[in-house]
């Protein structure tokens, strides 16, 4: 039991970088598909600079836990945050339609990270890998309370400080209402004076390379430095998150430890191995409900920024 | 710095253009297909040292080299065509259906079902029949759920067809290892209750049938009142509303219609082609149809163009991707996805036009001009 709650904290901090991200997108007004591609991009740039950097050492021994988690969290969020330019600039710039645009970068980015990813020298990685798996080497001295909060590596310490600090910066800031204002009527904020163009590229720079960074912990942190073609998954599904949570990052915390536990739920129960299948569909099920009783409710409050998925140009008003 | 910036005036700006004359237009496309033609020549280079000559012919080779490869390319092309055909109603109603993927795949598990019980039991006759209003069904059923909501509660339609996807691949899945009790999920072949060959040709049925549901698809929105209905709800929900259009029933019947063909496609591909189903059966033609059918601007005769440039492609960069010995197949996206790049990128131009600055202070003098000559007629 414990164990299967460690591991749902764990892969959590996947589900919260991707919503994270695509929450601070999304205030910008910008509904970007492309999410599960950056995730795989980021998870296959951070395994690049791994590689990059193991390569330079003269055997793996000689390996710097500091350096062997900066330099791979540095490529990824460069990586990510490329396709954010990519993204926006097409969006933005050349006012193409936002679905197909991410959609399109949803293909370009699982086909990258394949063929980056047989091209990359992955032995070490391993070693690489414990490397991200524990931030407080101590924790097995403190018993559960170390087991269940201390166990964990640096990028989900990471995640909780990102969600966290998006809250504050969305809802407490100038920064913050500008940029939910340019999301909810970019006309009217254009007319105040802001930069509805400034706003809605770096939005989605900064939002796309933490949602990069979830890629990467899930393939150096959860699985171990074990490529497997399932990150476009998590993407997706932290995309559905981003509703479940209302874009409120804080509700993200609490909302992707459920879909981590939903998607890893069918490992921890001893049942037909064909009836694991129907225990598979929950995170999917669960996305649908909610889906459907937010839009019951349909409280003011809790409403996609109004401008979502449209492209602001000027001269349409 | 802000103070003079307010007197810079921009190099350049953007103006939405109204028309384009058809030749403007093409060119603008054909350019955006050479563009991304020499990119992708420039990566193989980069990559794996492979001449733009040895890649160009091996496309070419990939598709038309043998009668077989030909065959396959149009049953290839048939496929994407009609799961795009069943998107396009959808889609021009504004349903954001990404969804085809699952309705597809669950109607060729419906097809795959009806067999496995039933096939050898009934004569085949009897099972293709029953299989097909299976598949049906299914597909219909698949289109529904999320259209029902939609109608009735705007559940955003996106991720929820998104959802079923995966739910329909967790099905299939089931499906097989509940089936095939080895445990390897891989089910056999079933070869009573398939769809009859015409003349030995695996292919031709398929294709001549979605040579028909192409007809009937253009017809159908060009001049039937369903296909007015659908295009004015697109427009405007609002709009159709006042006209006295019941929007819940339009949104309901089209994504059913949609579901449906799907259904239809998931049917012809299992019964008339793969005899088995994998979780893969559709490997992502639904997400390419999203793309086709919003490339081509809901037309049927641009959809078939948009189809074959991606079936070419698909078929032509996997040959060539034999002949340079590479085992994975991830460079096939790559070349897709840099070809929906330069293909959306380029439609800037047919719909927008740059005008530059001469000099700061003849600025905008054309649009002045426009606005003194609006002032004249307007005082006359």
């Amino acid at each position: 039991m414990i164990s299967f709650i460690t591991q749902a904290i764990r892969l959590a901090a996947a589900f919260l970088f991707g919503s994270t991200g695509e929450t601070i997108v999304e205030k910008s007004g910008h509904l970007n598909l492309g999410i599960p591609g950056i995730m795989c991009i980021g998870a296959v740039g951070g395994c690049l600079g791994e590689s990059i950097y193991l390569g330079s050492l003269s055997s793996i021994d000689a390996i710097n836990p500091f350096l062997a988690v900066l330099i791979p969290t540095l490529f990824a969020l460069v990586f990510s945050a490329l396709m954010g330019v990519l993204y926006s600039f097409f969006t933005v710039t050349l006012h193409t339609n936002q679905n197909i645009t991410g959609l399109t970068i949803t293909t370009f980015g699982i086909g990258f990270s394949s063929y980056l990813i047989q091209n990359i020298d992955t032995s070490g990685f391993s070693k690489a890998s414990a490397c991200f798996k524990t931030l407080f080497p101590f924790y097995s001295n403190l018993g559960i309370f170390g087991e269940l909060f201390l166990s964990y590596g640096f990028l989900t310490y990471l995640a909780l400080i990102v969600a966290i600090a998006s809250y504050i910066i969305l809802k407490k800031t100038r920064i913050g209402m500008n940029l939910r204002a340019v999301g909810e009527s970019p006309a009217t904020a254009d007319a105040a004076g802001i930069s509805v163009s400034c706003y809605r590229y770096s939005a989605t720079i900064i939002g796309c390379a933490i949602s990069g960074l979830g890629g990467l912990f899930f393939i150096m942190d959860f699985l171990g430095g074990n490529w497997e073609y399932v990150v476009d998954i998590i993407g997706w599904l932290a995309v559905a998150l981003v509703i479940f949570t209302l874009w409120n990052p804080l509700i993200g915390i609490f909302g992707s430890f459920v879909f981590s536990a939903l998607y890893i739920v069918s490992s921890y129960v001893s049942v037909p191995f064909n009836v694991i299948d129907i225990i598979k569909m929950l995170p999917y099920l669960v996305t649908i409900l909610v889906l459907i009783i937010t839009s019951i409710i349909g409280s003011k409050k809790a409403q996609a920024p109004s401008s979502l998925g449209n492209n602001y140009f000027r001269e349409d008003r | 710095m802000t103070k003079n910036k307010a007197k810079h005036e921009p190099l350049f700006h953007v103006v939405r253009r109204t028309s384009m004359p058809a030749w403007q237009s093409i060119s603008i496309r054909a350019l955006s297909i050479l563009a991304a033609f020499l990119v992708c020549c420039l990566i193989l280079l980069i990559a794996y040292q492979c001449d733009p000559i040895t890649f160009i012919s091996s496309l070419f080779n990939g598709v038309f080299g043998t009668e077989r490869r030909i065959w396959l390319f149009l049953y290839d092309l048939a496929i994407l065509l009609g799961i795009s055909l069943a998107l396009v109603p959808a889609f021009k109603m504004k349903f954001w259906n990404i969804g085809a993927d699952g309705q597809t795949l669950i109607g060729g598990l419906g097809c795959v079902a009806v067999m496995h019980y039933l096939g050898g039991v009934l004569p085949d006759a009897g099972v293709i029949a029953i299989s097909l209003v299976v598949s049906i069904l299914a597909g219909g059923i698949w289109g529904l759920i999320p259209a029902f909501f939609k109608a009735r509660f705007k559940t955003n339609e996106t991720l929820f067809t998104l959802m079923m996807n995966y739910i329909a691949i967790q099905l299939v899945s089931f499906f097989i290892n509940t089936w095939v009790s080895s445990g390897t999920g891989v089910l056999k072949p079933i070869d009573t209750g398939n769809l009859p060959t015409i003349g030995g040709n695996t292919y031709l049925l398929t294709i001549i049938l979605v040579a028909i549901l192409l007809v009937f698809m253009s017809v159908y929105l060009r001049y039937s009142k369903h296909g007015f209905e659908l295009s004015l709800v697109g427009e405007n929900e609002n709009t159709a509303r006042y006209a006295g259009i019941n929007v819940r029933k339009v949104i309901i019947r089209t994504m059913l219609l949609s579901g449906v063909i799907c259904g239809v496609m998931g049917f012809l591909m299992v019964s008339g082609y793969t005899h088995t189903i994998s979780t893969s059966l559709v490997n992502g033609r639904g997400f390419t149809g999203v793309i086709v059918t919003w490339l081509s601007g809901f037309n049927p005769l641009y959809m078939v163009l948009t189809s074959v440039l991606f079936v070419f492609l698909s078929r032509g960069t996997s040959q060539v991707i034999t002949n340079l010995g590479i085992t994975n197949s991830a460079i096939q996206n790559i070349v897709i996805g840099i070809f929906y790049f330069c293909i959306i990128g380029f439609e800037f131009f047919i719909r927008y036009q740059v005008l530059f600055t001469k000099n700061g202070s003849k600025r905008n003098s054309s649009l002045v001009k426009g606005l003194e000559v609006k002032a004249e007629s307007k005082e006359a």
